[in-house]
């Protein structure tokens, strides 16, 4: 399974069927962000019922410093 | 403490009380560390962040700003720099709230240009008009044309933070008659966002009666923040207080000794 994270393809295997698998995968768990896939958010609190598809485009962001 | 000077302590956005009248950007500093340092000294609460992607594959155990910034302890302001459209602002926004659990208060910027970074005000407008309806509280960065600011007020933004002079330029207060008509006309908090160089603009935007600043350059990039953010956290307050207090009359041609002018020695 392909997906493009912040504009990044990445290859899965099929064990990463939800966002928590793909959270833990990518070592994000315990950090702060939001996703939002193919222009709709996830909500962090169904990461777990959330399932991926192949050629899903995330974009996953935080808060950095700014202005 | 009598009323007037009550007032300078209160400071009221979106149903939200503060002390500082002063609000702080979190860019352009060294490291973290002197982020939490210079912001700490500067006494604001409100602190704005940029959204941006998240650096993948990053250690796990490298720090972030908000390890530094707890939003616990400051108002996160998050804002839409680098954004050109109403779209892409309005986007970004909706992860703020979901990156910062509902979060509602935001910073509405809408672009212009990359070499002027003016605001683009009917992009800004449009995007003002759906988060508002999404129940956002916008606090909107915006041109000091007094009737774009009052429009921005009309479609329900909680502040309307006109510039001074160019973001990061620290060219100072411009056109403080603009800044007049529209403190004037509006009845949202008005905030001086952008341009701001040192320590007097600041005292003059308060003066001239705006309820607070919004600074980011004007700290991070002087010499030794820190100072730079103690003597900013005092030109706020005392042009505040020089606000509330009713500066004396302007004489042109008319000197007026302070000194008596009876039994002078002969």
């Amino acid at each position: 399974m392909k997906i493009s994270i912040n504009g990044k393809i990445q290859s899965f295997d099929e064990k990463i069927l939800t966002f928590e698998d793909l959270i833990k995968e990518i070592n994000l768990k315990g950090q702060r962000f939001a996703i939002e896939r193919n222009g709709e958010i996830i909500p962090k609190s169904q990461f777990n019922e959330y399932t991926l598809n192949d050629g899903d485009k995330l974009e996953i962001i935080g808060a950095v410093g700014g202005g | 403490m009598d009323k007037n000077e009550n007032q300078s302590e209160i400071f009221n956005i979106a149903g939200q009380t503060f002390k500082s009248r002063l609000l702080v950007g979190t860019g352009k500093y060294k490291d973290f560390r002197e982020t939490k340092s210079a912001i700490d000294e500067s006494g604001a609460e409100i602190v704005t962040v940029a959204i941006r992607r998240v650096n993948i594959g990053q250690d796990k155990d490298q720090p972030s700003l908000i390890d530094y910034l707890s939003p616990k302890n400051y108002t996160y302001l998050p804002n839409t720099a680098g954004c050109y459209t109403a779209d892409d602002s309005v986007r970004t926004l909706r992860l703020a709230r979901e990156l910062l659990d509902g979060h509602k208060l935001v910073k509405l910027e809408v672009l212009g240009d990359s070499e002027t970074l003016y605001p683009n005000v009917v992009e800004t407008l449009n995007a003002a008009k759906i988060l508002v309806k999404e129940g956002f509280d916008v606090m909107v960065y915006t041109s000091d044309d007094p009737i774009m600011a009052k429009q921005l007020e009309d479609v329900g933004c909680c502040a309307i933070m006109p510039l001074a002079s160019l973001i990061g330029s620290g060219m100072g207060i411009l056109n403080p008659w603009n800044l007049e008509i529209i403190i004037d006309r509006l009845s949202v908090p008005v905030i001086v966002d952008a341009g701001v160089g040192t320590a007097s603009d600041a005292s003059i935007a308060m003066e001239l009666g705006c309820d607070g600043v919004l600074m980011n350059t004007a700290i991070a990039a002087a010499e030794n923040p820190i100072l730079m953010a103690r003597a900013m956290k005092k030109s706020i307050e005392a042009g505040r207080e020089a606000f509330l207090a009713g500066r004396m009359p302007k004489k042109l041609y008319q000197a007026s000794p302070s000194s008596p002018t009876k039994g002078i020695i002969e």
